[in-house]
């Protein structure tokens, strides 16, 4: 301060004024910072295409049944006129392509594999999104918590994400599915095996969404606005899900954007190690695992659940890329 | 409020008229906060920062109490402790005769009616992803008060008040500069219509200019509202012009507290002489003729702060008896209270052990 500050307090007094003055007659439209960021975010191109691709998927997985029956294609029904008795491999070239069959069909059983690979989408999807969600809910509660309480909440919270994450996940998700083969909690068949990967997928990734919301609470709690929110009475749950979530809401939805693709993998891991979905459901990883014995001979059954595989999981984490940057808040 | 000298002349007056009829607003003894220093896996303390060590003082309805110091002095620490965002480690806080000094969350809430904070960025003090109504609207969500006429007229009544657009009520803290920032701060915590206003450092995260208008609307809010403020501080040309008293605080202990013409005209601690004597003069005749003083050395740490009294190390006039007792704040004419054995403007205490 070099100027004492009476000198300018007259200037200053004609300032309220002037702001009231310059506010123009027409309302005023505020924008938030999740416009902001969708503003952000139009301008990446490669994202749109991967949110393009990503809501096409969705819709081809959610209306995937209805699709079979307009292309008049049943995943599960063989065409032993197609296969070659000999070889069980498919007649014709690049895996029987016919114009009934546009993927071609599969060996041994001649079942249609557009059907197939359109009935593996919504198994996909769909666990897929139930273990983000499972993962994404318990680890930005816990997240939370421990980061806004510390000191022993966090030091539980904390040792026990360590001990989740040192955990052997694939060879429990094997044990796992191989002890509830037979049928668990009232379930069977494949709803039984949806769960199980949902719940086995879900439950042991949520340490990683709860490091990074823990993370972000830790340096989000030292914030003003927090003070301010205790400094007018709040309790611990206001200051939790009023005004730390709606800050966490951008890692949040990146991560899980990130997180979709990984257990889109995992997923098909599990399905073609034989303790996901069970065959005759099709899915891509059980798709992959028959494929194995044939692609010397019939590449053709690799192909197509590959690359379905290959372009969900680009999408998805092309999408969460465009997110980040789009809701980073370093470039606020 | 065109003619500012004038209204600080007259403004001490009526603030010390209502002190003596009614009590302190706020009354604060021996308040301790000592921050422990643990190591090891066993959390053994092995020491304490000493942010805040024993401080006494009140503050009485309608007036404003500056409160100034270096960095690190603890008069943050202050502020958080008698708005209760921190726990005192000793010593007690009375606010309108009630004992504050422990309540828990639940027993402070009505309390959080009257005391309410100003806060020092206004970057950080605003929830970024919650509208302006609705951050200035949360006061009564979270007491259940509702206003006549609406939570959302109140509101646009509040941002009027502090100069700022009704139409603003839609927007969101971003899209405000750092001055209209510390405004929806300064609606915020008066949406309650509190007694007393704690404000950390309410502009010195602002620009010069706009600190002006800042420092003028709470002045006007006062006068309207009737506002008790402690006010802290580390520039001193604002606490000059916003506070009726003035505390000077050094390392964890005020060294001096005094009506704000006694202190600026006749400071007695010689802490305060320095401080003031630091102060930028805008005129470059006069600038020669003052004399500086300039203060060796560093601020002691707060771990292990200096025996006696707290200054000896960097004061020119310490002697023996400054390194071996504390000097007591103690009252050498009305209303100037200082801590120190060797006072400047004031008879010597300790005139056995006088520095030459």
């Amino acid at each position: 301060m070099t100027a004492p500050i009476e000198t300018t307090g007259a200037a200053a007094e004609a300032q309220p004024e002037a702001v009231l003055e310059g506010v123009p007659s027409k309302r005023i439209e505020g924008r938030s910072l999740g416009q902001i960021a969708w503003l952000r975010f139009k301008r990446d191109k490669v994202a749109v295409a991967g949110a393009i691709v990503v809501i096409l998927l969705v819709l081809i997985a959610a209306l995937s049944r209805p699709l079979q029956s307009l292309l008049g294609l049943d995943p599960n029904e063989p065409n032993q006129s197609l296969i070659d008795p000999n070889t069980t491999l498919p007649l014709g070239d690049f895996g029987g392509m016919s114009a009934d069959h546009p993927l071609g069909v599969d060996p041994k059983f001649g079942r249609d594999l557009l059907a197939r690979v359109l009935e593996g989408s919504w198994v996909s999807l769909i666990v897929a999104f139930g273990a983000t969600l499972l993962s994404v809910a318990i680890g930005t509660v816990l997240g939370v918590v421990a980061g806004y309480y510390r000191g022993r909440v966090d030091a539980v919270i904390s040792r026990m994400m360590d001990v989740f994450l040192a955990f052997p996940l694939l060879l429990f998700a094997i044990a796992i599915s191989a002890s509830l083969q037979g049928g668990a909690f009232g379930l069977e068949g494949l709803p039984l095996h949806l769960s199980v990967l949902i719940f086995v997928i879900g439950f042991f990734n949520w340490p990683y969404m709860g490091r990074i919301v823990r993370a972000q609470t830790l340096s989000l709690r030292e914030r003003e606005f927090v003070d301010a929110a205790r400094g007018m009475g709040a309790r611990g749950p206001f200051i939790l899900f009023r005004e730390l979530l709606p800050n966490l809401v951008g890692p949040i939805v990146v991560y899980s954007t990130l997180l979709i693709p990984s257990n889109i993998l995992f997923e098909a891991a599990l399905s073609f190690l034989g303790v996901g979905i069970q065959p005759p459901q099709a899915s891509w990883g059980g798709m992959l695992n028959q494929a194995v014995k044939y692609y010397e001979v019939d590449p053709q059954y690799m192909l197509v659940p590959g690359l379905a595989i290959f372009v969900t999981v680009l999408a998805f984490n092309l999408l969460g890329d465009g997110l980040r940057d789009a809701l980073d808040p370093r470039s606020r | 409020m065109t003619e500012t000298t004038d209204e600080q002349n007259t403004k001490t007056a009526p603030a010390e008229s209502r002190a003596a009829a009614d009590g302190p607003l706020l009354k604060v003894r021996g308040l301790v906060r000592h921050f422990p220093i643990t190591k090891g896996l066993l959390k053994r303390q092995v020491g304490a920062v000493q942010a805040v060590d024993g401080i006494d003082f009140e503050v009485y309805p309608g007036e404003t109490l500056g409160v100034v110091g270096e960095s690190g002095c603890g008069k943050s620490t202050m502020g958080r402790l008698i708005t209760r965002l921190d726990e005192p480690t000793g010593g007690t806080i009375e606010f309108d005769g009630r004992d504050i000094t422990h309540l828990s969350t639940g027993g402070m809430r009505p309390m959080r009616r009257d005391v309410q904070m100003i806060f020092q960025d206004p970057y950080g003090s605003l929830n970024p992803r919650h509208t302006i109504g609705g951050i200035v609207g949360t006061p009564f969500r979270l007491q259940g008060v509702e206003p006549e006429g609406g939570v959302k007229k109140e509101v646009q009544r509040l941002l009027e008040l502090v100069g700022l657009s009704p139409e603003h009520y839609n927007r969101y803290p971003h899209e405000f500069s750092g001055g209209q920032r510390q405004r929806i701060g300064i609606a915020r915590a008066l949406a309650l219509k509190p007694k007393l206003v704690v404000a950390d450092e309410p502009v010195s995260a602002l620009d010069v200019s706009i600190q002006a208008q800042v420092v003028n609307l709470m002045d006007d809010l006062q006068e309207e509202l009737g506002l008790t403020y402690v006010i802290i501080a580390h520039d001193l040309s604002v606490i000059r012009h916003v506070s009726d008293r003035i505390a000077v605080m050094y390392l964890g202990k005020i060294v001096e507290l005094a009506d704000r013409d006694s202190l600026y005209k006749a400071p007695m601690h010689p802490y305060t002489k320095a401080l003031l004597s630091a102060v930028p003069v805008p005129d470059p005749k006069r600038r020669t003729e003052r004399d500086r003083i300039l203060l060796k050395g560093d601020v002691p740490s707060p771990i292990n702060p200096p025996s006696g009294c707290r200054f000896r190390t960097r004061c020119w006039k310490a002697t023996e008896v400054c390194t071996t007792t504390e000097p007591p704040l103690v009252a050498l004419r009305t209303g100037h209270q200082v801590a120190c054995h060797h006072p400047e403007n004031a008879p010597d205490q300790a005139p056995e052990d006088a520095p030459k």
